[in-house]
């Protein structure tokens, strides 16, 4: 694959050497598994991508994960889950404190210097453990935030009613986000919430159940691979046209909760406005959420959004993001897109958003 | 060698409580000492709006901003969410609205909790004031809550030097969060055994390794550890250090022996307490055994068996 030389505007950051998602593989997404350690979940879940390119743990030129010690209440928690890569003798590795589609953008970064051809991808989630709205109020402005413990619902109840308040949605519309997304999880066999689902009552009013994502554990993982590599190892890999991640204020009140600039600066820098995309996973767990990013990423009706039912059918923290990653280049593998935008979120409110851009060759 | 059986699960609660201790910058100790004397401060940023609560570097331009300023404690409901269950930590103890408020004189919200007999008394651009703490320490908390209020609009921000005796520099905020751990098949597996006073390992199907405590998985080959192995009881001593401190809240007299063991059958040495021998005749390769006590869920410490030491080839790739 020739570089690009279309009419890119300088501001699109091309990459030096083409790197595509060759495989991605998930676990059910489930309330509760806690027969099972971190890595006894996770492992299955690594052996399938491997087993899709015929890599073995060896092979691999860097392996970079996703995961939060808050979930699992212990510290340096990742180095357990390591034992399921191989990670003796030692191997090329990193983490990050976030969800995985970080750590898929660091090990971009790792594979654009040459440094590696091949780059294993993971993140995990066991929220079931503790109480997670509970959990990431420890992610919140620790002086003026944190000390009040807002949840996460809470916050993005702030931010639907904003909504509501500026006309741009309404309970039936957000219901209507939530019907639409468990509806096409009935094709999806790894969601943990599909078919419908009540939206029952209210959680943080105006949020109800159905516009809250569920709670549970899971694991996702991918490979990436540059150049010739990559159409060694997939059929039709789904390249990384552009990939971008920005972040907000921190300060809740400083930003306009009803649009997420962050997240159409990521997209203008992945590319994603210079030609429509077919396919969009957005990693939005409330309802109000898909609302904002469909509006701040330009994305059409004709634009197929979440069709693998997104978070609000499984929302395994750390992975979640991650996923809509590989549910996009697991499209592109099959022929059922040609161009697709992925996007993954952190932080309370749509804080911190990653926009990448993925094509399948025709 | 048995195929594990599909264990019941083991669970314990686990609670992690810290007071994390913070420092406050120039313009946060101004914020927080202001609220313990009842005085909203806001700060300027370049372009001229104000910003409440202050930050010390504007969200924008990312200018250093110290330019503090005086708000009302009266505002505007930018936005809410009514929360019927509240939850621990959380402001009120009673249900109330989660709102942003915009103070009188500022340009941005402060998010806090609004006392509210209802949703329905609640709405978006509601006037409300600050109920301040009885007790306030310099907090974000000296602020109880908002509470409706129909008097007049305050006034402009006024300059202010953010001057006050015995300013706050730091707060200590306690945190609180309880997890259930699960520890798995593998660790659940072994925990069990050692109730029977057995200590079993997994063998990895691959390298063939046995790895006591098991994990579940061989960070060699990377695969799952699923045939069990029992190991020991006897083992050798591969590596020891001699413990000089008195650790808080242990009654082992000093100094004891602490030494890497590794079981007969096993291909990983654990770690535990020497014992029944003077400290300064520990050696690498000695011989021990565990010793449990009443009622212990593990052995308590090994001691030597008498045998002869282990020659040192047959414990070397354990060391
Ligand atoms: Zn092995």
């Amino acid at each position: 694959m020739p570089p690009a030389k279309t009419s890119a505007k300088p501001s699109v950051m091309r990459s030096v050497r083409d790197i595509a998602i060759v495989a991605f593989g998930q676990t059910d997404h489930l309330r509760s598994t806690d027969e099972l350690s971190e890595v006894e979940m996770l492992m299955p879940v690594l052996h399938q991508v491997l087993a899709s390119t015929g890599l073995k743990t060896s092979d691999i030129g860097f392996t970079c994960s996703g995961s939060s010690d808050y979930l699992a209440g212990r510290a340096f928690s990742f180095t357990m889950a390591l034992d399921g890569v191989g990670a003796w003798p030692p191997i090329s590795e990193s983490h990050v404190e976030m969800d995985g589609a970080w750590a898929l953008y660091e090990a971009w970064t790792k594979l654009l210097t040459g440094d590696a051809d091949t780059a294993l991808v993971y993140s995990y989630g066991k929220s079931s453990p503790g109480s997670v709205r509970d959990v990431l109020t420890r992610q919140l402005d620790p002086y003026y935030v944190a000390p009040l413990w807002p949840d996460s619902v809470a916050l993005a109840a702030l931010q639907a009613q904003a909504l509501i308040d500026a006309g741009d949605a309404d309970e039936p519309a957000l219901a209507g986000v939530a019907a639409r997304s468990r509806g096409d999880a009935a094709a999806n066999s790894h969601a943990q919430l599909s078919g419908s689902v009540p939206q029952g009552d209210y959680v943080v009013r105006p949020l109800r159940a159905g516009d809250c994502p569920p709670i549970g554990d899971g694991a996702a993982a991918v490979i990436l691979a540059a150049g010739d590599r990559a159409r060694e190892l997939c059929e039709r890999p789904a390249w990384i046209r552009g990939i971008d991640h920005r972040i907000e204020a921190h300060s809740l009140g400083v930003r306009d909760l009803t649009d997420s600039p962050s997240s159409r600066l990521a997209a203008e820098r992945a590319g994603a406005f210079e030609r429509p995309v077919d396919t969009a996973e957005l990693h939005a767990p409330f309802t109000s959420q898909e609302i904002v990013l469909r509006k701040a990423l330009k994305l059409g009706d004709d634009v197929s959004v979440n069709p693998s039912g997104g978070a609000l059918a499984a929302n395994p923290v750390m992975a979640a993001g991650l996923i809509r990653l590989g549910e996009a280049a697991a499209r592109i593998h099959r022929g059922e897109s040609d161009r697709a935008l992925a996007h993954a979120t952190s932080g309370p409110c749509l804080q911190q958003n990653l926009v990448a851009v993925l094509e399948g060759e025709s | 060698m048995a195929s594990a059986p599909s264990p019941e699960v083991l669970r314990a609660p686990l609670v992690v409580e810290f007071p994390f201790t913070r420092s406050l910058g120039p313009v946060q100790s101004a914020f927080l000492t202001g609220l313990r004397e009842r005085t909203v401060l806001g700060v300027r940023t370049t372009d001229g709006r104000t910003l409440v609560p202050p930050v010390e570097y504007d969200p924008v331009t990312a200018d250093e901003i110290r330019d503090l300023v005086e708000v009302s404690a009266t505002g505007t409901v930018a936005t809410w969410a009514w929360n019927h269950e509240p939850r621990r930590g959380q402001p009120l103890d009673r249900p109330f609205a989660w709102v942003l408020v915009k103070l009188d004189g500022a340009d941005t919200a402060l998010l806090h909790a609004l006392d509210a007999p209802g949703p329905e008394e609640v709405r978006t651009g509601m006037r409300v004031r600050i109920r301040w703490a009885a007790e306030r320490t310099g907090a974000i908390t000296d602020i109880a809550c908002f509470e409706a209020y129909e008097g007049p609009e305050g006034g402009e921000a006024a300059p202010h030097e953010g001057e006050f005796s015995d300013p706050v520099t730091g707060i200590v905020a306690p945190a609180r969060l309880d997890y259930t751990y699960a520890p798995g098949r593998a660790q659940t597996a072994y925990i069990n055994a050692l109730s029977e006073q057995r200590t079993v390992g997994e063998r990895c199907p691959s390298c063939h390794k046995v790895y006591v405590p098991p994990r579940g998985a061989c960070p060699t080959c990377g695969v799952a550890t699923t045939d069990r192995v029992e190991v020991g009881p006897r083992g050798t001593v591969t590596t020891y250090c001699i413990v000089n401190i008195k650790a808080k809240n242990l009654d082992i007299e000093v100094p004891y022996v602490y030494a890497h063991i590794a079981l007969d059958g096993a291909d990983l040495a654990l770690h535990a307490r020497i014992a029944g021998i003077p400290y300064d005749q520990v050696r690498m390769g000695l011989r021990v055994e565990p010793v449990w006590t009443e009622g212990a869920r593990f052995p308590d410490h090994y001691r030597p068996t008498g045998e002869p030491d282990a020659d040192y080839d047959t414990y070397k790739e354990l060391v």
